[in-house]
């Protein structure tokens, strides 16, 4: 059982592998540009610029469910 | 009655959210509807065997590569704006908004890492047949992925399926079936993946007769036209039908949403639709600030009443009548739903108080209440209205979704007209000679985008003020953030999509003119 699932996880291997090296030159073009905005928005924006404010700010969800419930619950007391 | 609103944070925000929809817009219609071409094109092949069809399949499968890796994950970033800018709208809609946003992700990896790259680099290497399917699991796999992002905007449009737990602050799914079959979230798959594959359509139209333009690929040109008039010419009349449907629900849903794209301020049976219509400030005065009235405008008569009622007797209700209500009916005015919200919302902050004096019996009594059909129907149904200042706040820019409604249909029966005409002369073998309706083509495809963008923006913009209809609006969802760090966040964006969209078009415009290979 064991020997096809390998030759099948190298021919997968090979798939990539293969596809990626005889790639043309736009697909190459365009990898370099899908890598750059990967790395523009998970490690400079959502690092620097997009926290969870949630998660951040509070460790709990019951802490989280308070804050949110405060901040829903501010037109009221005004009213009040 | 929101006290501390930052309306510059407001505005920032949604501008924010704004610019990072409409660039993501750009390039999800174009995949939406080119990969259904390309795997009707592969299909032909496979079952002719005749190679100028693979040829022309691999063609626009270069288009559709491009498009596709630049405008990759262009949508997460709307996630990151949900958690920083929009936290308490995160937080209160729970997992009804989160399981489809869910599904739609890792639909989206699977169908990206496999089968996509059994479209590139596949050639040769699977069997024709396998191929093949790969090309159809990719055109499903795509629009299904849309199917679940309408189906969370669907929920936001006509909130459904769900009770909210005072608890956890949060609204909880308890019938899936209710979000997924959301009458405006079927009108809004249906409508908004047809309008792309007529956005795809007028492209490989307009590609095409550049090539004519240009004395080269006759072939290959003429036979895209040929599919692309088809299926674009199909699209066009689901659209209109499925435009139809759409606004049918919208006047039950979101009926002052539905009048402001007729800008119709007074209710009246035999109500017509307005063609083509301008707009400018009302001379008299009236009850509503800021109101319009028609410069000009051309109707089809009791359209509007057969379009909402089936027929011409059917009452449409105006902005006003909305508003401020209309005695001896069961339109309930502003005020009312506003009195309404604040028992809801009142309901809730004993809650609170109930939980901080450890009052269990009085907490669990009123959370048993927000679970009640009659409360929620009576009540929390108008839970939003709570935090307006005046019953006028619920009426939505009214020349924006004026001009973008009508803007958007016109296009749409211009496209019909130009899938028509393209057809015709492709199939009478006299399109070479008609050289003014190939650069017709060639100015259909930024016109589809304006009308795909149009969309959206009065979907959006016309649902005011409410982020989620009637439970929420955005002065209450958004995230209490400085409004200059959401500036900073909106120039960067702006940046980025910038550089991405001439990225793609460049590259784009360079594969066009390189051509097939031979």
């Amino acid at each position: 059982m064991k020997v096809p699932l390998i030759e099948s996880v190298s021919k997968v291997f090979r798939f990539y592998r293969d596809g990626f090296r005889n790639m043309s030159q736009w697909g190459k073009k365009v990898w370099i540009i899908i890598l750059v905005k990967l790395f523009i928005m998970f490690v400079i924006l959502k690092v620097f610029f997009f926290p969870d404010i949630l998660k951040k700010g509070f460790d709990t969800d019951e802490q989280r469910s308070e804050y949110v419930l405060d901040q829903l619950t501010k037109p009221s007391e005004a009213n009040d | 009655m929101i006290e501390n609103v930052d309306v510059a944070l407001v505005d920032w925000s949604r501008a924010q959210f704004a610019l990072t929809a409409i660039y993501h817009w750009i390039f999800v219609p174009l995949t939406l509807g080119l990969s259904f071409i390309i795997a009707i094109m592969e299909t032909i092949y496979v079952r002719t065997g005749n190679e100028e069809w693979k040829r022309t399949t691999r063609f626009w499968m270069t288009l559709f590569g491009i498009n596709f890796a630049i405008g990759v994950a262009t949508g997460i970033i709307l996630e990151f704006e949900f958690g920083t800018n929009w936290s308490n709208y995160s937080w209160f809609v729970g997992d009804i908004f989160g399981a489809p946003l869910a599904i739609e992700g890792i639909l989206a990896f699977f169908l990206e890492s496999t089968f996509i790259a059994v479209m590139f680099f596949g050639w040769n290497k699977v069997g024709k047949k396998f191929h093949l399917a790969s090309s159809w699991l990719v055109a499903i796999g795509a629009n299904l992925s849309a199917l679940w992002i309408l189906v969370a905007n669907a929920w936001m449009q006509n909130p459904v399926g769900m009770v909210f737990n005072p608890e956890t602050a949060r609204n909880e799914m308890t019938n899936f079936w209710a979000v997924l079959f959301n009458p405006v979230a079927v009108d809004k798959f249906l409508h908004t993946v047809s309008s792309g594959f007529i956005l795809a359509s007028l492209f490989v139209l307009g590609v095409s007769s550049w090539f004519l333009l240009k004395k080269r690929e006759e072939l290959l040109a003429k036979r895209s036209i040929l599919i692309a008039g088809i299926f674009g010419l199909l699209s066009s009349l689901l659209v209109v039908y499925t435009g139809d449907t759409s606004a049918r629900t919208i006047s039950e849903v979101q009926p002052v949403k539905f009048a402001a794209f007729e800008a119709l301020y007074d209710g009246k049976t035999n109500a017509g639709l307005v063609a083509i219509g301008v707009l400018k400030d009302s001379e008299e005065v009236t009850k509503l600030p800021d109101s319009k009235e028609f410069a000009f405008r051309i109707e089809i008569p009791g359209f509007l009443s057969i379009m909402t009622g089936g027929n011409k007797e059917t009452f449409v209700p105006g902005i006003n009548d909305l508003v401020y209500g209309l005695p001896d009916s069961t339109l309930m005015a502003v005020s009312e739903k506003m009195k309404r919200g604040r028992v809801a919302l009142n309901l809730l902050n004993d809650y609170k108080t109930a939980r901080k004096e450890k009052d269990d019996i009085r907490a669990e009594e009123i959370k048993g209440t927000f679970k009640q059909k009659d409360f929620v129907d009576k009540y929390f149904g108008y839970f939003g209205y709570a935090f307006l200042d005046k019953p006028e706040d619920v009426v939505p820019n009214v020349p924006v979704a004026f001009y973008t409604f009508h803007l958007m249909v016109m296009l749409g029966f211009l496209f019909v007209l130009i899938c028509c005409i393209a057809l015709f002369l492709v199939l009478r073998g006299t399109i070479i000679k008609h050289r003014w309706f190939l650069w017709v083509s060639i100015f259909s495809v930024p016109l589809a985008y304006i009308a795909s963008e149009s969309g959206w923006v009065l979907a959006e913009m016309g649902r005011q003020p409410w982020i989620i209809q009637d439970l929420m609006p955005v002065s209450a969802a958004v995230s209490q953030i400085s409004a200059g760090a959401v500036m900073t966040t909106f120039i960067l964006f702006a940046v980025l999509f910038t550089a991405l969209l001439t990225a793609e078009v460049s590259i784009m415009i360079r594969q066009i003119k390189t051509g097939p290979k031979h």
